[in-house]
């Protein structure tokens, strides 16, 4: 086990700069998700870690070792591929014990090490099958083992699970995660799918175009984004973001609806936008904050997703899932000014 | 009445044309079994020719019937009887087996280099070396007979070998096929501590048989039916290769075909031995469930 820090992480290919700086710290121990959208930098971040990228620029340290210049097999790194990456040549024993042929240890010992970490994936039954002879997520479990036998410092996975179907990848996310509570080494994750980064982290790093937006717990980062991308990114469906104008302590809409909101602070007459969340923004019977037009009805059992047209934007509010309110219908929508958002239009970051 | 006339018409047209389809179907499948049949023909013909004319006698070799009116197994005896044979054969056993490991490890080496590990000049490289296929070897044996006389190679196993140990067309055939080798293998390899010969031995190799199978065949074949380069760089009769010592059966009168054929039949032998062997890792065929695909 062992910390890992990126100071100031440059990544050029020719003339076009891809990572802009990236600065992170992770605990020993932690599970850190790396996430964002396709192209934002959190495969060539990870990859460059593990040694398969030159460094541009900036340092890489794992534990107090600086490996900007070491082969990936010299920086104690194990890493879990989105294609597995098994050998199809090799049965599932020597795919596992793979990973310790240039380790000095008897015999013995290797064979003692695979026999305890297929017990642990439950695969001791099929370490004489080819991969060929495995399902998705035995394939999976083979190239995390692979990963685990040589108890790195730092385990890097790049979106292990984004080729099994769904029931499969919710199954695979609670073992991740049940391993990393097992043997605690720190894991980097990489992922495009905000609910695994939220399901799995102690903290997210939400990239973007080859710079972090944001660092933070999984509740940190849905409560207190730090601007309008990271708000929008996670949590799902996306948080609503409705333009208006900061006046007087409050928020005024283009349809001149006024919302309050006494505790923020803004520039008077400053272009705003105000976020709420689909979970915070209710239909309500009574009189709302403002009101719209249903156009779309997403009953999904105990609640009701309501797209509600607002001003020309269309928002999505939480109705009740047993008496939802009907396509065309008008309703009123509330929102308690606590969990409301607010950001400055101009730069997109979070107003205070 | 008249509509129940008019129902039995279309149903006889329907039934008109579905026959006619059918035989257009069988017509067609006549014609592809036809050509197929003639292709096969045309390919054993010559092998049911050399295996006829090898159990003739002198007199009978040209006549062109298939069966020999007395068949004899006398050629067979003579020819292996014959101590040089088996010089000759043991030469191109050598010779084309080493060139083989020779071709097919430096082919693949180089084709896995080229596309792989990412170099300046690597396109250039991969240009160079396929153009040298459109040079003819009747061109290159000159040069090639100048270099082993300077060298001293004439007559000898290394004299014979040197222009096959490594060919333009092996290296182009591996170097498409690791393009079908998926990076993430070589990189898991790399991560799990293998240096970079390590990782084209161990994972990307196993990767490629049935190319590396294809291109064996290719290569022992080529140099097995080896012709004018022996026939060149070869002086003594013990130095001959099989089919450079086939042809010198004869004077300068008469050649003896039957004696040809009869060690042109017993020579096919290995290249079947070798197809047999190799057929297999072909068929087999890539495996790449290691992959999620």
């Amino acid at each position: 086990m062992a910390t890992l820090s990126l100071r100031n992480l440059v990544k050029t290919y020719g003339k076009v700069e891809v990572l802009h700086g990236i600065g992170l710290d992770v605990a020993d121990g932690e599970f850190v998700v790396l996430v964002g959208p396709s192209g934002c930098g959190k495969s060539t971040t990870l990859r460059m870690i593990a040694g398969l990228e030159e460094v541009s620029g900036g340092e890489i340290h794992i534990g107090d070792r600086l490996v900007n210049d070491l082969e990936p097999k010299d920086r104690d790194i194990a890493m879990v591929f989105q294609n597995y990456a098994i050998y199809p040549h090799m049965s599932v024993r020597r795919n596992i014990g793979f990973g310790l042929r240039t380790a000095r240890m008897p015999k013995a010992d290797k064979e003692k090490r695979i026999e305890e970490v297929a017990a642990i994936l439950g695969m001791t039954d099929l370490l004489e099958r080819r991969p060929n002879q495995l399902s998705g997520g035995q394939r999976q479990r083979v190239a995390i083992g692979r990963a685990m036998v040589r108890n790195p410092a730092v385990f890097l996975f790049d979106e292990p699970l984004s080729n099994l179907d769904a029931q499969l990848r919710t199954q695979m996310r609670l073992e991740i995660k049940k391993l990393h509570q097992r043997v605690g080494n720190t894991i980097i994750f990489v992922t495009h799918d905000q609910v695994e980064a939220m399901t799995m982290a102690d903290r997210i790093v939400i990239m973007k175009d080859g710079h972090i937006q944001q660092v933070g717990t999984p509740l940190e980062v849905y409560h207190k984004p730090a601007n309008i991308f990271v708000a929008q990114f996670i949590g799902a469906p996306s948080m609503n973001m409705l333009p208006g104008i900061w006046s007087k302590g409050g928020v005024t809409l283009a349809d001149g609806a006024r919302i309050a909101l006494p505790h923020r602070k803004a520039t008077e007459g400053a272009e705003v936008v105000l976020g709420l969340r689909p979970d915070d923004l209710l239909v309500t019977q009574d009189k709302g904050l403002f009101s719209g037009t249903v156009n779309i009805v997403e009953p999904l059992g105990a609640d009701t997703l309501v797209h509600v047209a607002v001003n020309g934007h269309e928002v999505i509010a939480k109705a009740s899932g047993r008496e939802p309110p009907k396509t065309g219908a008008t309703v009123a929508l509330t929102a308690d000014a606590g969990e409301m958002h607010l950001f400055d239009a101009g730069n997109g970051e979070a107003l205070p | 009445m008249a509509a129940q006339d008019a129902a039995i018409k279309a149903s006889s047209d329907t039934l008109f044309s579905g026959s006619s389809r059918g035989s257009r179907r069988n017509m067609g499948q006549f014609i592809r079994w036809a050509l197929l049949f003639g292709g096969g023909i045309l390919m054993i013909m010559p092998i049911v020719f050399m295996l006829s004319t090898s159990l003739k006698f002198p007199f009978e070799v040209y006549n062109l019937n298939l069966i020999p009116e007395e068949p004899t197994i006398e050629n067979y005896t003579y020819v292996l009887a014959d101590g040089r044979f088996f010089g000759w054969f043991w030469n191109s056993l050598i010779i084309a087996t080493l060139t083989t490991v020779s071709a097919v490890f430096f082919d693949a080496l180089v084709g896995y280099a080229l596309c792989k590990f990412k170099f300046p000049g690597r396109y250039l490289i991969f240009i160079a070396i396929l153009s040298t296929l459109m040079i003819p070897t009747e061109m290159l044996v000159i040069p090639w007979y100048l270099m082993s006389k300077s060298f001293g190679w004439l007559d000898t196993y290394w004299g014979i070998m040197f222009p096959g140990i490594m060919t333009a067309f092996g290296t182009f055939l591996m170097k498409q096929f690791f393009e079908t080798v998926p990076d993430d293998f070589l990189e898991a390899a790399r991560i799990d501590g293998l240096n970079e010969f390590q990782i084209w031995w161990q994972v990307a190799m196993p990767l490629v048989r049935p190319a590396l199978a294809a291109l064996a065949i290719f290569v022992f074949l080529g140099n097995w039916t080896a012709f004018i380069w022996p026939l060149i760089v070869t002086n003594s009769v013990d130095m001959y290769t099989l089919p450079v010592g086939l042809s010198s059966f004869g004077d300068e009168v008469d050649v003896a075909w039957e004696l040809i054929m009869t060690g042109a039949a017993i020579s096919t032998l290995p290249t079947l031995v070798v197809f047999l062997v190799f057929q297999r890792f072909i068929i087999r065929g890539v495996v790449m469930a290691g992959l999620k695909g």
